[in-house]
């Protein structure tokens, strides 16, 4: 662990094309309507590949909005200012609140000009906390009509899921005709198959590039993943986005082959299960000048993608896409759609339960080879919070480090910089690993 | 070999040097605005307490939140580090460190070699620290020392509940226009701090021996109620306040 190994590094060759299907993604939220696109938002975790079957739209999920913003202090506190104006308290939803700010200040964050207006809002119920009532303030501030799907995420394992899949498959078949109402179009079922048909894969491949990330060195850090991620979180249905994730897959599998770092210093990895404080990226840098390697977080190995825990074996692996699995049948036509990804949730670690994610998060250290995991106390987000003593005591039970910090992934009034790095470089002192000197 | 531990504090740098196995001096000196100079000062001021000159300091070693500005060190370690090692050379029997200083109260577990084996801080919050019992000596318009008295002479508890060190002045001040007596208020801030401390210090395993370390240590009425929340005797070493600094020493001797 404290040998001191320089690997052979270089930025990734896909790392260009990668910035600019990102941007493409944020761009056409201002030009989607002179396209005739339609105008969507909702959360990342929703289907949205069934908007397809509409015809062409953008899709806006909040929490990467907000998420932009927060790693932008400049733009974001002025966000939260006008948030709070409004008399909003401050202990709600981070990313909400840089995304609600953004719309009262009428300013889009990535190109600049007004807030984009959408056309509807439509979601799962992704977040326990707030999401729904966070659109249905846009749905009343912008006039738009909205509709949700209630599929509750961390749910009992207990009981028979047939039941749930019947509820939540019910509500996608109201949706459909709830769409077509408020656009006045006429769904197209093959155009949403076809589209959920690239969500799938794009979810498996964006899952299987995360485990990728186990090999020693680790060929991508958690900097370059979180950068890369819009494209699986937002173009989830596009070709487009399976050709650049297949590209990304491929280079990574030859980053491992020649031994090529994200940290070339690398001697100590670190997970995460939630998302970064994002005005404090520099953590990750800072870090590696002790030699630490940030592998991933589990957050968004199974929001944006998907992987398979065997559970009873102690393993992950990557996901297939539905139609692939045993017992799945193939999609036909817009029942089979509907109910193919009802069970496709159902079944998702999403929705894993809070005991079974113990056992996952276990799992997944041991995958990234991980020498601790850093856990974070988020005052901006309650259900990420929740759990995380009962966490760190079931991870420190298996024998595995932890270090923890409080902070707030989207504020960055909420975070004491100094404090943070001083509690890390305490915990790795103790963990014997001490900043590098050539670094 | 004579080595030096530098303990940049909040609020004073604190300076042991040590030679041949034992302390041949220290000295405290108020960080202020320049901790460079204090800590300079201060070291000056231990090197001429032990009667040596500065070339007879072979190695020093900076701890505290202002380590990094101790520019004249040869390194630096943490103070959650430096206190496991300052303990476990007074009292290896220690494996559960509480320290409390001006800014900063700390829970520290570490095995019978002062290896830290967890330990917790508290996060931009005054509540738990020696800064908090001096604010509140200023609200009872009293100083510390004789804040101290009055709290061990309480007959009554007086709740203070907020968690927060600005908030919890407004309750002093709600709590004298009560005409609540001046030493139940006192002992009301002291049993606030050991409460959120040890509420803080149980997210560790909280093992036999326990040592109370850091300034606010050399507060008793502070000890008094510490002992009664954690339900534990505590080991309090001689000049508290110096362990970091010890710990820094030995870690440059080493």
């Amino acid at each position: 662990m404290t040998t001191n190994v320089k690997y052979k590094s270089k930025p990734l060759d896909c790392w260009q094309w990668g910035k600019e299907l990102r941007l493409e993604a944020y761009q056409d939220l201002i030009s989607g309507h002179e396209q005739g696109k339609l105008l969507v938002l909702g959360c990342a975790a929703t289907p949205y590949g069934m908007l397809a079957g509409l015809g062409d739209f953008v899709f806006l999920a909040g929490e990467p909005y907000g998420a932009s913003i927060a790693a932008d202090p400049p733009f974001s506190i002025p966000c939260m200012e006008a948030y709070e104006a409004k008399g909003y308290s401050r202990d709600m939803c981070g990313y909400m609140r840089n995304f609600l700010g953004s719309m009262y200040l009428d300013k889009y964050y990535f190109t600049g000009g007004s807030f984009p207006k959408f056309d509807f809002a439509w979601s799962v119920r992704h977040c326990p906390a707030g999401h729904p009532k966070w659109h249905q303030i846009v749905s009343e501030y912008q006039g738009i009509p909205m509709n949700y799907i209630d599929d509750e995420t961390m749910l009992s394992n207990e009981g028979d899921p047939q039941h749930r899949i019947d509820y939540v498959a019910g509500q996608y078949l109201d949706t459909i005709e709830w769409m077509e109402k408020v656009t006045g179009r006429t769904y197209d079922d093959e155009k949403a198959i076809e589209a959920m048909r690239n969500y799938f894969r794009n979810e498996a491949l964006w899952g299987e590039i995360c485990l990728l990330n186990g090999a020693v060195p680790a060929p991508l850090d958690i900097k370059s993943l979180f950068a890369l991620m819009p494209i699986s979180m937002l173009r989830r249905h596009e070709k487009i986005a399976t050709q650049f994730l297949e590209t990304l897959r491929d280079e990574v599998k030859d980053r491992i082959a020649n031994q090529i770092a994200a940290v070339p210093t690398e001697r100590y990895r670190m997970n995460m299960l939630t998302p970064p404080p994002w005005s404090f990226l520099k953590i990750f840098r800072y870090l590696e000048n002790f030699g630490v390697a940030f592998v991933g977080t589990y957050v968004y190995l199974i929001n944006s993608g998907e992987v398979k825990f065997l559970i009873d074996e102690g393993k992950v692996i990557p996901a297939t896409v539905p139609e692939e699995r045993p017992g799945w049948p193939e999609i036909k036509n817009r029942e089979d759609l509907c109910r193919t990804i009802a069970r496709w949730r159902a079944e998702h670690p999403f929705q894993s339960h809070l005991d079974t994610r113990k056992k996952e998060y276990v799992i997944l250290f041991r995958h990234w080879n991980g020498d601790a995991y850093l856990l974070l106390l988020n005052r901006g987000c309650v259900p990420m919070t929740t759990s995380m003593y009962d966490f760190q005591r079931d991870l420190q039970s298996h024998g595995i480090a932890v270090a923890m910090f409080e902070g707030n992934f989207a504020d960055c009034r909420d975070i004491d910089e100094t404090g943070v790095l001083d509690r890390l470089e305490a915990f790795l002192e103790g963990q014997g690993i001490h900043e590098l000197k050539e670094a | 070999m004579i080595t030096a531990g530098v303990d940049m504090g909040a609020q004073s740098v604190k300076v042991v040097i040590l030679g041949d196995g034992k302390v041949l001096a220290h000295s405290l000196v108020p960080t202020g605005f320049e901790p460079l100079e204090a800590a300079k000062t201060a070291l000056d001021e231990a090197i001429k307490g032990a009667g040596i000159s500065r070339d007879d300091v072979k190695r020093v070693v900076a701890t505290g939140a202002g380590r990094k500005s101790a520019t004249f060190a040869d390194s630096s370690l943490t103070e959650v580090t430096a206190d496991a090692k300052g303990v476990n050379w007074l009292q290896p029997s220690v494996r559960t460190i509480v320290d409390i200083g001006a800014e900063e109260a700390r829970g520290i577990s570490c095995d019978a070699e002062g290896k830290v084996l967890d330990f917790a801080k508290n996060d931009k919050c005054a509540a738990g620290s020696g800064a908090f019992v001096e604010s509140m000596a200023r609200a009872l318009e009293i100083k510390v020392p004789e804040m101290i008295e009055l709290s061990l002479k309480s007959t009554k508890d007086a709740p203070i509940n907020a968690t927060c060190a600005v908030f919890a002045e407004s309750e002093v001040v709600s709590l004298i226009h009560s005409k609540i007596e001046k030493a139940d208020i006192a002992h009301a801030v002291h049993d606030a701090i050991a409460s959120r401390v040890a509420s803080m210090v149980r997210r560790i395993p909280v093992e036999n021996d326990v040592a109370l370390i850091g300034g606010v240590a050399n507060n008793a009425a502070i000890v008094d109620v510490m002992k009664k929340h954690l339900e534990v005797d505590v080991v309090i070493p001689e000049d508290p306040q110096f362990v970091s600094a010890l710990g820094a020493a030995l870690s440059a001797a080493a």
